[in-house]
């Protein structure tokens, strides 16, 4: 069977690997949004972190024996806490500026870090096995599914849900939501914000490198596979709107998606696709599809 | 806004009772603008005291001030002994301050009951929200609806009682009585009456004058960042012309 | 803003004496070149307050196209240059055209997205040589007569340039032209309500500032012989932002000062190689990315002025009324 000439299977492996980036997309642009929504800044080290979950996760394999399973556990705790600090002794003191200070500051930051990442580890990308339990493929009838993707899909989608429901439905969540919507009146009201702005940071930041490892066995451990990602994360934060953790996670999927498609139709434009689809969002909705217009 | 007294006036006698809240030359800004001067100003347990003055005068800065929501302060505020010149709000808050600032504060992305169950319990005295719900049973009607798509008399009654749940005694009620209905204004003022009987400190900032008059037992003109005039509400039938030369346009 | 005049003539005359004391040339012409992509990025980023993290898109395609046309094409030099600045600002007018109505935070995520398509298209390219970059670019004839291979000659034709964009910035500032720009910069609503089309105004600075980015990505393609994927890469984009913050963001000269001390830190850094200190040694060359990432943050954190920013309060006893570092303390 056979699709506009293309071959199912092709049709399908490419919309599986669409659908899997679109699962990285998703994470890391919410945990984007997350942080703007508090902070009011745009994370450049997001990438960094995503990054350093994954080295993580490679290091405590190579040097501690770390199975794969403690290190969705500790990578995130790690990363998350190393985040944390920096807010508290460093992000906080930027807290009455522009903005865009932040931006610089985390964008110093992801240099540092990934030039010392690349420094100790060169440029050549580490191999990171999946975990037996995952190995093999899933014999679905229509097409054979390795057993690590569909694992990534599915356990990407419940974390999307899982933070959604954290954000909507839980008490830390209505004060991220009254944080989010006015900082001041909140503190008024007896909410320790700064407290709040830490832990979420150090929370985007533990969902950043809990998709880190996910991705360790998928994309090589090297020290540059943030930064690739972290700008389409930017350009899917756009598309959705930066103020909407929804928005955030549909787009994310929805673009990966349509990336792998491209990418079977039309191989040479899939790298821009994204921002393609950027520039006509924006030049039709400014602020974003899901997104309100506050900028 | 003008005085007319003629309206019955309470008078209590609150002498020997303990301070609250102490301000002590309070100099407040935001930016570089300097828009508190000296100001200095006691309250003691129970007692109702209204801010009065025009508009920009500085009385909502007052309240803003105390709370810890002003770019810089100098000075002293202590609230039941304890120095919070350089406190952050949220700990201003939790020594049992309940603030209800002028735009209301009800956040729009939460429904009814999440900004009733928003700001933290600073005290076991608070109300449960079985009893809020008795007294407002708006509210409890209104429980899933949005912040946003409440009427202004339910969102005033929602500011205050968020901070009824919470255990604060001392309350700061900026200007509560604003773009209310006639109707709505009236359950307020039985709302905050019966506050005062049961023993809550009371900061009131009021335009209304008969909102005000039967609820307070001291008054305080704040003019261009300073108090100009106190006075006792027992004296305010001999000093109504001196009370609206302050208050005139 | 006598402070600022008197450190204008100073690298003024710095500038003309710079080829007899013997520093390399190369570098000398490679920080000037830079110089003018700072100065190019403060005039719309420092004086305008809107950050843009994609100008390394006019920098490099300004290096690939000059260099392409001069070398393929085989024009003379000042062609070459006009040509780079030209397709310079018409990417600007398209990035600006997209980008522009937005505030901020979403501006600035927007020019990088935009830049790193065209970091994609010049991976894919052909005539950009991917990898490799394009190679041995030569550097004519100025008006096809004076040879740029005469390092001198060479030398004061950018120092000129670079002389001549600093004047032409300040003059534009100073110009009606400037002073909307500064009202839309102090208050954008109030200028629209005066009935200026800011989008417009903000836009024509946008091209402006990205047709001297082009220049300067000329000039360096020229001076090195070489244009490279490094040129449009956003890393590039983040090295004009630290040369503008480091030298003094809204500055004449900052940008210049800035411009210097970074090509320096890394030419130093690339040059030192392996330093040893008893029994462990450090290869420099090597952490370069992490010095910048470093300096980067303590800039942000501590030195908001930059290097001219700092002296200029230093000197100036009452406030200065005239264009301050933009992203100013507590915008709200």
């Amino acid at each position: 069977m056979s699709i506009f000439n293309i071959s199912s299977q092709v049709f399908l492996g490419q919309l599986t690997i669409g659908l899997v980036n679109g699962c990285f997309y998703a994470m890391l642009s919410l945990g984007l949004a997350i942080i703007f929504g508090l902070l009011n800044m745009i994370n450049f080290a997001h990438g960094a972190l995503y990054m350093l979950g994954a080295f993580a996760a490679w290091f405590g394999l190579v040097t501690f024996g770390v199975s794969y399973w403690c290190a969705l556990l500790l990578s995130p705790l790690i990363v998350g806490l190393f985040a944390a600090i920096v807010e508290r002794f460093f992000l906080r003191r930027l807290e009455g500026l522009d903005h865009l200070y932040g931006l610089l500051f985390t964008f110093g930051l992801a240099l540092a870090l990934e030039g010392i990442v690349l420094d100790i580890y060169g440029s050549a990308g580490l191999s990171y096995a999946p975990p037996s339990q995952l190995r093999g493929l899933l014999d679905l009838g229509f097409m054979r599914l390795p057993l690590y993707r569909a694992w990534v899909v599915a356990v990407s989608l419940a974390v999307c849900f899982g933070v959604w429901f954290l954000i909507e439905r839980t008490r830390y969540g209505s004060y991220l939501r009254a944080g989010t919507e006015d900082a001041h009146l909140a503190q008024a009201l007896g909410i320790n914000v700064p407290l709040l702005i830490t832990l979420t940071y150090g929370f985007g930041a533990g969902l950043a490198a809990f998709a880190g490892v996910l991705a360790a066995p998928i994309y090589q451990v090297h020290p540059l596979m943030g930064s690739n990602l972290l700008i389409i994360a930017f350009a899917v934060v756009v598309i959705g709107g930066l103020g909407s953790t929804l928005g955030a996670i549909v787009t994310g999927l929805a673009l990966g998606v349509i990336e792998g498609l491209t990418k079977v139709f039309y191989p040479e434009a899939s790298s821009t696709a994204v921002f393609i689809i950027m520039a006509f969002v924006l030049l039709l909705r400014p602020a974003g599809l899901f997104g309100q217009e506050t900028a | 806004m003008t005085v007319t007294s003629a309206k019955p006036i309470l008078s209590r006698d609150l002498s020997g009772v303990r301070q609250v809240i102490s301000v002590n030359d309070l100099h407040a800004f935001y930016g570089e603008s300097h828009v508190l001067h000296g100001v200095s100003f006691t309250i003691r347990e129970g007692e109702v005291l209204t801010l009065l003055g025009r508009n920009g005068g500085g009385r909502s800065t007052i309240i803003r001030s105390i709370m810890g929501l002003v770019d810089r302060r100098r000075g002293s505020i202590e609230i039941l002994g304890h120095e919070t010149i350089s406190a952050a709000p949220f700990q201003i808050a939790r020594l049992g301050v309940g603030y209800c600032p002028e735009e209301r504060g009800i956040f729009a992305t939460l429904s009814c009951e999440e900004n009733l169950k928003l700001p933290p319990i600073v005290d076991d005295k608070g109300m449960t929200l079985e009893k809020i719900y008795e007294l407002f049973p708006n509210l409890a009607a209104r429980r899933r609806t949005l912040g946003t798509q409440l009427s202004g008399g339910e969102q005033q009654m929602l500011a205050i009682a968020r901070i009824l749940r919470t255990g604060a005694r001392i309350l700061m009620l900026d200007e509560i009585s604003e773009g209310l209905a006639p109707a709505i204004v009236d359950s307020l003022s039985v709302t905050v009456t019966t506050l005062r009987d049961l023993g809550y400190t009371i900061l009131m900032v009021e335009q209304n004058w008969d909102f005000a008059a039967p609820i307070a037992d001291r008054f305080s003109i704040i003019e261009r960042g300073r108090i100009v005039m106190e006075l006792e509400t027992a004296d305010l039938e001999k000093n109504v012309s001196a009370v609206n030369h302050y208050l005139g346009v | 803003m006598i402070v600022e005049r008197i450190l204008f003539v100073l690298l003024a005359i710095l500038g003309v004496l710079a080829p007899f004391t013997g520093i390399y040339a190369l570098f000398l012409m490679k920080c000037m070149a830079f110089g003018i992509f700072a100065v190019a990025f403060n005039f719309f980023t420092g004086y305008i307050g809107l950050l843009s993290i994609g100008h390394a898109a006019f920098f490099g395609m300004g290096a690939y196209f000059s260099g392409y046309a001069i070398k393929n094409w085989g024009v003379t030099a000042e062609i070459a240059l006009l040509l780079g600045m030209l397709l310079a600002a018409a990417l600007g007018w398209i990035f600006g055209k997209i980008a522009i109505r937005r505030r901020g935070i979403y501006f600035a995520m927007i020019t990088l997205a935009l830049a790193q398509m065209v970091y994609f298209f010049c991976v894919q390219a052909p005539f950009t040589g991917a990898e490799d970059g394009l190679q041995r670019i030569p550097r004519g004839k100025l008006f096809g007569i004076i040879d740029l291979n005469n390092e001198f000659v060479m030398y004061y034709f950018i120092f000129v340039l670079l002389i001549a964009t600093i004047w032409f910035v300040r003059y534009l500032i100073s110009s009606p032209f400037g002073q909307v720009l500064k009202a839309i910069r102090d208050n954008e609503s109030r200028a629209i309500s005066l009935g200026y089309d800011v989008q417009h105004y903000k836009l024509i600075a946008f091209v402006i500032s990205a047709a001297l980015a082009g220049l300067a990505g000329g000039l360096k393609a020229m001076t090195l012989s070489l244009a490279a994927l490094n040129d449009v890469h956003w890393k590039m984009s983040g090295e004009v932002i630290l040369m503008c913050l480091l030298g003094g963001l809204g500055t004449a000269i900052g940008p210049v000062v800035g411009a210097v001390v970074v090509v320096l830190l890394q030419t130093e850094l690339a040059g030192v190689g392996v330093v040893s200190l008893g029994p462990i040694s450090f290869d420099l060359s090597t952490k370069i990315p992490i010095l910048i990432g470093v300096i980067f943050m303590l800039c942000v954190l501590l030195f908001r002025k930059g290097i001219v920013g700092e002296v200029m309060h230093y000197f100036e006893i009452q406030p200065r009324t005239q264009v301050h570092p933009p992203f100013d303390e507590k915008t709200t």
